[in-house]
């Protein structure tokens, strides 16, 4: 061995003992919410298993697998579709696709009921009609299964589109030398490489799944998070609620575990920079109009319709409603700000992300691996028990504060805070943001990281002139999916937010619980309108992406 | 790149130039912060309030259990003077947990009849909703309902595949079953239940979507709370769906209460006092405007689509069941299987 690979080793084994240390504050720093909701639960009695436990699991367990496979088959297919063929308007359904992250399930879960149940236009016209006998249930796991698909199917999109544009081409190209045929190169290189990333986006979506209360609910699905509500809404036990939340971890830990394993221990990491692309093969006009098909289909059910339908209850409720403006005042502060806690949020998760993936890459054991890992849990914690447990963590820091003689504390726990709801968002949602940005260390090859190093470069310009410029899709995906959630996100804005502070998903949600649609409407759609803002930015830096490579082959 | 993060830190600045001044500190805080799980257009109450005493309000919405939660989680340092709900249970609970304050007030007393509040007057009903049956009028007749307990009449064998019922969402089914509890006893209450889903009871997610199924024809006979159909009916909907006051001739029907109660930290008790009574009197027409609930004072009538349903007798239940019993409901809902 050299001297210079033996230099090399060193550096990159031995860690950093000052950014290790970073990555084990912050993993303390994020459980320290969730600990001590489930302390205040251990120590407070009365704590009964709701009776139908079993079988909460149980609907838990496939509510998994059906969306599980749902999102793999369309995110997957689809992102297939658009990287291996040309047909017509592939070019702007590439980020077209994208859209669907927009539209939070709880929306699309209402829309879908209000058009194909029993009581709905759709039926009604069938048993008009066709037969009047027709009385078809659709809120049912299915359903819901395929409403949640239909909106989480996009990280496993992004994720897949990104593996399969970066890494495959010259291993599938020699697939396809050797005489593989395209679905055979497909299903035995380029799927099992992207293995990795499509795991990251499926443990996305199963947590998503996991904590969904909203959706699940229209549906009557009683999964465990319908458990944690009820106990916590109907019985007011919030240490029996506390204790459930902590299964619904278990169950995290298991879908982590589940990433873990399917990614093995393989690394794969691109050779010789990035590749060229895979050359897309422009399909026959039919086939091709097919493929477009499947596109619009996709955006149809998932963003068009429901959008029309949207529009369609706005419009009625301003002719012929009872006169009050659906946009009224205080909401124009409420967008403002959502948008600005969005963008706050999106910006401190990132930043901690890279923080924690630069830290990992600098080398690092197996204890700051794991807890790295841990940081990620919050996106399985349903957002009560996280606003709860910001609250009492803030009390026992003001009491720690008036006890070593500053007065009043941080003041922050009397008024409730915009800086207490961002600290609930960074527990909450660093879990995609270090997904998306560990995903793009991941494919960064460890010589990258260690020739750097050997040639004398320090942590800090590493990271700004080496890694920064090589994760950027990744930090650009990362930035989006948070503030697309923190946008979306509702139960720890209820929780902290100060007096008169109101955000867009609030307002929908104050008038869908009393199912006022008409006045609803208009503000779902600038929820929708809003967060298609950051989906724009992330189509455009896939476009962009697109149009580099092309320009290189 | 560099551009965008320098666009990126001009954001977060300016972002925090706005939401950090409104937050800490710059306005003045109102009178009385009022924590409230009633939703909708409930600020012209407060306006009103305002208009009348001079005292400022700030409120804070959100839901029963959250709000409940809050207040225990900030605990001696909450801003919160006032607790208001959309249901009796989650005021029995803060209640039960020491955090209300017990009231002398000779006018609540007066306007808030004794089986709407706390027997210790640490809470106190100020308006009334009812969870009624209703039915398409073309194809069931309304001598067909059981005029003596009607609830338990939906178990009859004659009803299956014709009933819509709520699912748990909402306090409301929870806090139904709560009062049939305390008034027949749990197993009784349990069959009662199964004998329900025994007849094919098609669940709901809401009330109006329950409401719109039986105008579509598609069920027959449900249970609702009676200002979604008064709400329904002002809007020219729902014209087709006929409102029945259950079990008349027995118990009487089953009513819920949102009220308020005051924090035992607030730092402005008398203030809080002083909005509670006149919620409960001259407030009265205010909380109720345009959401036709019945007022819980007796000497002030309800709104017209409201009195439309004609006069009703009803459960004379303590509202204080509803709180005890509803971790008992929501076991005896799951035993049965309701879902």
């Amino acid at each position: 061995m050299t001297q210079l690979a033996i230099l090399t080793r060193r550096a990159s084994l031995r860690g950093r003992p000052g950014w290790s240390a970073l990555v084990l504050l912050l993993a303390v720093l994020t459980a320290a919410p969730v600990v001590s909701v489930l302390l205040d639960g251990a120590t407070s009695e009365a704590r009964a298993w709701p009776s139908d436990l079993g079988a909460m699991v149980v609907t838990t367990v496939l509510l998994m697998l059906g969306v599980g496979a749902g999102t793999l088959v369309i995110g997957c297919g689809l992102a297939w579709l658009v990287t291996a063929y040309t047909f017509p308007l592939r070019n702007l359904m590439v980020w077209l696709l994208v859209l669907p992250l927009a539209m939070p399930a709880y929306i699309l879960g209402f829309v879908f009921l209000s058009t194909f149940d029993a009581a709905s236009p759709v039926q009604q016209w069938l048993r008009a009609h066709v037969n009047d006998s027709i009385q078809v249930d659709v809120s049912t796991l299915a359903g819901c299964a395929v409403v949640m698909s239909l909106t989480l199917y996009p990280y496993v999109y992004l994720m897949a589109r990104a593996a399969f544009a970066e890494q495959a081409p010259t291993t599938y190209d020699a697939a396809r030398v050797l005489g593989a045929s395209r679905r055979r190169a497909f299903f035995r290189v380029l799927l099992p490489m992207a293995r990795p990333s499509l795991a990251a986006g499926l443990a996305l979506v199963m947590m998503e799944v996991l904590t969904d209360f909203a959706t699940i609910q229209y549906f009557g699905v009683q999964t465990v998070s319908y458990g944690v509500y009820t106990t916590f809404k109907q019985s007011f036990n919030f240490a029996a609620a506390a204790q459930l939340a902590s299964l619904v971890m278990l169950f995290a830990v298991v879908v982590m575990a589940g990433e873990r394993l399917l990614r093995g221990r393989a690394r794969y990491t691109q050779r010789g920079g990035r590749g060229s692309g895979l050359a897309p093969t422009r399909l026959p006009l039919v086939k091709g109009l097919l493929a477009t098909g499947a596109c619009v289909a996709a955006l149809l059910a998932a963003v068009i319709v429901p959008v029309i339908r949207l529009t369609g209850w706005a419009v009625d409720h301003a002719r012929n409603g009872d006169g009050r403006p659906a946009l009224g005042e205080g909401f124009l502060q409420a967008l403002t700000n959502s948008a600005v806690v969005a963008v706050l949020a999106a910006l401190l998760c990132v930043a901690l992300a890279v923080l924690m993936g630069h830290a990992l890459r600098l080398g690092a054991g197996r204890l700051v691996r794991s807890a790295a890992q841990l940081t990620t849990f919050g996106y399985a914690v349903p957002g009560v028990v996280i606003g709860i447990g910001v609250l009492l963590l803030l009390r026992h820091l003001d009491g720690a504060l008036v006890a070593v003689g500053i007065p009043g504390g941080t003041g922050l726990l009397a008024t409730g805070s915009v800086v207490a709801i961002l600290c609930a968002y960074a527990v909450r949602f660093l879990g995609p943001a270090f997904q998306a940005v560990d995903a793009s260390y991941a494919k960064l090859p460890v010589s990258v990281t260690q020739s750097a190093l050997s040639l004398g470069s320090g942590p800090m310009r590493l990271f700004g002139r080496v890694h920064m410029p090589l994760i950027r899709p990744g930090v650009a995906v990362a930035l989006v999916l948070v503030a697309i959630d923190a946008i979306k996100e509702l139960p720890i804005v209820l929780m902290l937010r100060p007096i008169g502070f109101d955000t867009v998903s609030a307002w929908v949600h104050r008038l869908a619980t009393e199912n006022l649609w008409g006045l609803a409407a208009a503000p779902a759609l600038v929820i929708v309108g809003l967060a298609v803002v950051p989906v724009a930015i992330l189509g455009r830096q896939v476009r962009a992406a697109d149009r580099r490579e092309g320009g290189r082959r | 790149m560099r551009t965008s993060a320098l666009l990126a830190t001009g954001l977060a600045l300016a972002a925090f130039a706005t939401t950090g001044c409104s937050v800490l500190g710059g306005e003045d805080p109102a009178d009385l912060q009022v924590y409230t799980g009633r939703h909708y257009g409930s600020e012209k109450v407060f306006e009103k309030f305002t208009k009348d005493t001079g005292i400022t309000v700030d409120i804070l919405s959100g839901d029963d259990a959250d709000l409940l939660e809050r207040i225990k989680a900030e605990g001696a340092k909450s801003t919160a003077d006032i607790f208001m709900t959309v249901s009796a249970g989650p005021l029995w609970n803060a209640a039960d947990q020491g955090l209300l304050e017990s009231l002398d007030s000779t006018v609540l007393d007066k306007a808030v009849p004794a089986q709407y509040r706390d027997a210790d007057d640490r809470w106190f009903g100020l308006v009334r909703r009812a969870r009624t049956v209703v039915y398409d009028p073309a194809k069931v007749d309304p001598k067909e309902f059981d005029a003596k307990d009607t609830y338990a009449g939906l178990t009859d064998p004659k009803w299956k595949g014709r009933l819509c019922m709520r699912d748990l969402s909402g306090a409301y089914t929870t806090s139904l079953v709560a009062s049939l509890i305390n008034l027949h006893g749990y197993d009784k209450t349990l069959a009662m239940v199964k004998g329900w889903l025994a007849n094919d009871v098609e669940i709901m997610g809401n009330d109006v979507e329950l409401l719109e199924a039986i105008s579509a024809g598609t069920c027959e006979v449900g249970i609702s709370n009676h200002y979604y159909l008064a709400r329904g009916q002002a809007d020219g909907e729902l014209k087709d769906v006929a409102l029945y006051w259950a079990s008349q001739q027995g118990a009487g029907v089953h009513e819920n209460i949102s009220g308020a109660g005051v924090v035992a930290t607030s730092d402005a008790k008398a203030k809080a006092q002083e909005f509670l009574e006149w919620l409960a009197t001259e407030g009265q027409d205010d909380m109720l405007e345009g959401n036709h609930e019945f007022p819980v004072n007796p000497e002030v009538p309800a709104d017209e689509a409201a009195l439309a349903f004609g006069p009703f007798k009803a459960m004379s239940v303590d509202a204080e069941a509803y709180g005890q019993l509803n971790p008992d409901a929501v076991k005896l809902l799951a035993e049965a299987d309701y879902k």
